[in-house]
């Protein structure tokens, strides 16, 4: 016990390195992917029929593998047929095939939110707007957006959550962020060797983050509570 | 004069002919109650009327004005049947209300928006919007909602919401005002409250077509009846005439039925 609070300064810094890259990627992750998600929804309910289902082979394919074989893939398989990495090295190249494979996939998950979201809203909605004569830009602004946004809500809110605890399956191209942070101390690092509690230690930051994420975002579902 | 004319509207989903030359024409003031079994083009014909479909054959006028003309692709283009819309209201079966907005914001929103497109909109603004909202206030009152304006459509019962469509409807002040099964929706004790708004809506100018399985309310506020069939007009007439001396066999039967079932 003596010991681990004599070694807690030393991980505890460099856990908060390691958790300020994977609150990167997370970031990152969710500027890329929300919009992302929401081009790819419309291409999956595009009237042009190869659009859709190309857009919907897309993500069949990457909701249907692992997310860490993906990162593998995009992270080394560019490398192998050009015989040059495309990522660039070191820590920066990695964080950016990283960000490319969460963006792709998380992308794909949110589509199949949006459109979801986009199909559950009833038609009688739009035509009670065109009724009363609305134009197509006011019925989706004023009518149909926010009950949209209160259908995503929630299972958004659960990938969100997701992705906090994916981000440690970046851990697998060396990506150094708190996993792989707490992991040196297992091998050697800063005169610290074999230890694992800090491998342990970093469920802490998770658990803390994760529950700060619930709480907004369970605030903002109280927040669209008002109409059903 | 005739306030409404339509002539020779015709419309297919696919193969099926849902509406086979329907035509028929509507005084201002008066209520043209539309009957016939499932599936006979009611709705159909409501629909085209408020373009949300378009018919594939026909004319539709208003006030003597050309409004469509399936054969004439001037009058069938989006943006000008937006405001040829207006001509109509629509009341739907399943109410339809914004559910995010309260009842009063439910009948003044497609005011406010209206009002944006008159072209002293910026400087008139305030008289505008203050005008839209005693509008609403007096028809959520004639409603019996003056208690409810606040409440948001989830916490109304079926006839209050229906209320609410009829107010929203009615603020737009159409020509004609339609209504397709307004109480099919509805839990039977609600029926009535609802039908009595209809008939308390009759009376001076305001032209009603209403589709309904109510016969007895049909009867009682109608002044023209139409019995569809199959995509057909296959009797129309007054009330007694209809109901009572129907000269089809499938008129006779329908009405000796829905006698029947009551
Ligand atoms: N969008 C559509 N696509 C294909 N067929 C349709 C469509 N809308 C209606 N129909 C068909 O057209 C026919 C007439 O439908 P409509 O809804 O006008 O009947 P209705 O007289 O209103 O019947 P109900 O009393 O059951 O409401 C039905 O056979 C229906 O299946
Ligand atoms: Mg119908």
């Amino acid at each position: 016990m003596a010991l681990i609070m004599e070694q807690m300064p030393i991980v505890l810094r460099s856990l908060n390195v390691g958790f300020l890259q994977t609150l990167k990627l997370f970031i990152v992750t969710l500027i890329g992917a929300l919009p992302l998600g929401l081009v790819i929804s419309f291409g999956s309910m595009s009237k042009v029929s190869p659009l859709r289902w190309l857009t919907r082979f897309v993500i069949w394919v990457v909701r249907g593998t692992p997310l860490m074989i993906q990162l593998l893939i995009i992270y080394y398989f560019p490398g192998l047929v050009l015989k040059k990495p495309i990522w660039g090295g070191g820590e920066a190249g990695r964080f950016l095939a990283a960000s490319v494979s969460f963006i792709l996939n998380y992308a794909c998950y949110f589509a199949e939110i949006y459109r979801g979201g986009i199909q559950s809203i009833s038609k009688g909605q739009t035509e009670a707007g065109l009724v009363l004569g609305m134009t197509r830009g006011q019925i989706f602004f004023r009518v149909t957006l926010l009950q949209m946004i209160k259908r995503i809500v929630p299972p958004i809110s659960n990938e969100i959550i997701t992705l906090v605890k994916d981000t440690s399956l970046a851990r697998i191209i060396a990506l150094q962020e708190i996993i792989w942070a707490g992991q040196a101390f297992l091998k050697g690092s800063q005169g610290i060797s074999g230890a694992i509690w800090p491998l342990f230690f970093t469920a802490v930051y998770y658990l803390l983050f994760s529950g700060l994420l619930t709480i907004i975002l369970g605030g903002l579902e109280r927040k669209l509570d008002y109409f059903k | 004069m005739a306030i409404l004319e339509v002539n020779n509207l015709a419309k297919s989903f696919g193969n099926t002919k849902v509406l086979k030359d329907i035509s028929f024409s509507l005084e201002k003031g008066n209520v043209l109650s539309v009957l016939g079994s499932s599936g006979s083009g009611k709705t159909t014909l409501l629909r085209c009327l408020n373009f949300l479909e378009t018919a594939d054959h026909g004319t539709i006028r208003v006030r003597d004005e050309l409004l469509f003309d399936a054969d004439d692709a001037r009058t069938t283009r989006e943006r000008e049947i937006r405001r040829k819309r207006l001509h109509f209201g629509l009341v739907f079966q399943s109410f339809n209300l914004f559910p995010q907005y309260t009842a009063l914001q439910n009948v003044m929103l497609p005011c406010q928006l209206l009002a944006k497109e008159e072209e002293n909109y910026k400087v008139r603004k305030k008289q505008m919007f203050a005008e839209i909202a005693a509008n609403a206030h007096d028809l959520l009152k004639t409603m019996g909602l003056a208690e409810r304006e606040g409440y948001y459509p989830h916490q109304l019962s079926g006839g209050q919401q229906q209320r609410v469509a009829i107010a929203r409807a009615l603020a737009m002040k159409p020509d004609i005002l339609c209504f397709d099964e307004p109480t099919s929706a509805l839990d039977p004790e609600l029926t009535g409250e609802v039908l009595r708004v209809i008939r308390d809506l009759k009376g001076g100018d305001r032209t009603m077509i209403i589709v309904t399985h109510e016969m007895a309310f049909a009867r009682n506020i109608s002044d023209r009846i139409i019995f569809m069939h199959d995509g057909y007009i296959e009797e129309t007439g007054t009330p007694e005439q209809v109901f009572d001396h129907p000269r089809s066999e499938r008129a006779k039967a329908f009405f000796s039925k829905s006698l029947e079932e009551i």
